[in-house]
């Protein structure tokens, strides 16, 4: 299944960006073609976050396990479009002036916040590849990753922070983040009280 | 230890092979068409509002004014369709084409407070006060973008002298309509409603405030502010008040609305300063529409020559 699925998901997990491009092409951006570029951008950095986030679940609660074969798919798209949104900044925004960057990191939040979600996808970038798996053996890859979880939590934050006045959109990201993360502490809490008291399990259950 | 042998499923119990494949395929397919159409909802944006041009009836006998810039005119297609108008959106893509029905006519004008005169100014009164100039002026928003635009209009003093404010007025206040029914973004509580704006006696007294009811030589769009809107060329873009009904003049400074909503970043003033960084982004550049590079704000949005002298001996950092 996946076989046939994977390359259609990758393509579409390209579709935002080649609409930009051609929106570009044709001069279909608007009155602000950059400020949609950045808005962009960074709209789909979350919505990927969100949906690496959301494979876990997905796949725990409907038991389609090969569904993980998806998640470092969806989590570089993250980071793809991540580079994209802080390239557009850097480049765009700031046409590389070094001295105004590192007064905006200081002193403002909501780039502050920006750029750590995205110092937190790099490392997990860097080792989302087999032999890293292996060289930090499965628990410690496993933890490494988790910063996911502060990664997304930031750039919701970012999102949050920068807005003028309507705060919708930002609080639909965080609704579904908070789900995601909220679905990870119940089974967490789950799976301490099962494994803790194996034997106190089933009075448990009667009550 | 005993362990006890499950009891035997007859075979009768157990699924199929091809049945159970098929129920696997089928969840799957429950889940990606979900996950699916929740990711589906992100592409909305593909199907965004066309651009919308709605070319307004010509205004006869504009005059020409010295106040004009001479900058490159921003293109008509990007003023009407690129607004802040939260009114009707806070999309700045949404208003051109949310505002298309807006009515505008008959459209009056309450006119009170501390004022000999009070009465209700109907619109073509209003506009035959003046001969209609064409006042191409710098717009520079709170959000870092600015555009060039040629309004149409004339000096709100113009207005004011005609009314008879008393000595005790010293601020006039603008307000927006409040029209639930054709304005869908007052539905919410994004800002306070109806919006408030307000200026100085003196600076709306001054012959740069503009009175505007057109722009590029026709009558105003509905996106753009229709039928009646302030200009303030040396402030941020939210000073200027679109579709006013009441003009209140007053002896108490007006709480305008985005002051209400954040005190701390918009202020009564909000004249274009670079030198006063609204305190989540900087404001030393802008990206004027149509260009690349961002350009260098100008204190007063370069209007320092004419309108400085309003606030000499003024802490500008603490009237921000």
């Amino acid at each position: 299944m996946l076989r046939y699925f994977k390359p259609v998901i990758f393509l579409a997990c390209l579709a935002p960006l080649g609409r930009l491009a051609w929106k570009g092409f044709h001069g279909l951006l608007g009155a602000n073609p950059i400020e949609v570029i950045t808005h962009s951008t960074g709209d789909w950095t979350l919505t990927f976050l969100l949906i690496t986030l959301s494979i876990t679940p997905l796949r725990k609660l409907t038991r389609q396990y090969w569904l993980i074969g998806l998640r470092r798919m969806f989590g570089l798209f993250a980071f793809f479009y991540g580079c994209l949104h802080l390239t557009t900044y850097v480049w765009l925004d700031k046409f590389f002036d070094v001295h105004e960057m590192l007064a905006d990191i200081a002193k403002r939040r909501f780039i502050t916040a920006g750029l750590t979600a995205f110092a937190l996808m790099v490392p997990l970038a860097l080792t989302s590849t087999k032999g890293w798996i292996r060289r930090l053996g499965g628990k410690r890859w496993q933890a490494l990753h988790r910063l996911i979880y502060f990664s997304a939590a930031a750039g919701v934050i970012h999102y949050y922070w920068l807005v003028k006045a309507d705060k919708t959109k930002p609080l639909e990201y965080a609704a579904v983040l908070a789900v995601l993360l909220g679905y990870r502490v119940v089974a967490w809490l789950m799976d301490r009280t099962h494994s803790k008291a194996p034997s106190a399990s089933a009075p448990i259950k009667e009550r | 230890m005993l362990i006890k042998k499950a009891a035997d499923i007859a075979s009768s119990e157990i699924t199929p092979r091809s049945l159970y494949l098929n129920r696997r395929k089928f969840l799957a397919g429950l889940a990606l068409t979900g996950a699916a159409a929740a990711t589906g909802l992100r592409f909305r944006g593909l199907f965004e509002p066309e651009i919308v041009a709605h070319a307004g009836n010509k205004i006869d006998g504009i005059k020409k004014s010295a106040f004009s810039s001479t900058e490159t005119i921003t293109p008509f297609k990007d003023v009407s369709n690129y607004n802040n108008y939260y009114e009707f959106s806070t999309d700045k893509y949404e208003p051109a084409s949310l505002a298309r029905n807006f009515r505008t006519r008959p459209w009056a004008v309450t006119i009170d407070g501390l004022v000999d005169k009070k009465q209700k100014l109907d619109l073509d009164t209003i506009l035959k006060m003046a001969p209609p100039e064409e006042r191409i002026y710098r717009h520079r928003c709170v959000e870092g973008w600015s555009i060039v635009v040629p309004w149409v209009g004339f000096s709100l003093s113009e207005l004011i002298k005609r009314v008879s404010p008393q000595s005790k007025a010293k601020f006039v206040e603008f307000t927006t309509i409040l029209d639930m029914q054709q304005m869908p973004g007052q539905r919410g509580h994004v800002l306070d409603w109806p919006y408030i704006e307000g200026l100085r006696m003196d600076e709306a007294m001054h012959p740069l405030t503009l009175l505007c009811f057109g722009m590029y030589g026709e009558d105003l769009p509905n996106q753009d502010g229709a039928p009646l809107r302030i200009v303030v060329p040396w402030k941020y873009g939210f000073k200027s008040a679109k579709a006013i009904m009441r003009i209140r003049f007053t002896d108490k400074q007006p709480d305008n609305t985005w002051h209400q909503s954040a005190p701390n970043e918009y202020g009564f003033y909000s004249n274009v300063n670079p030198n006063v960084d609204h305190p989540r982004w900087s404001q030393k550049k802008e990206r004027r529409l149509g260009e690349f590079l961002k350009r260098d704000t100008l204190i007063f949005n370069g209007y320092g020559d004419q309108v400085a002298s309003l606030y000499s001996g003024m802490d500008l950092k603490k009237n921000f």
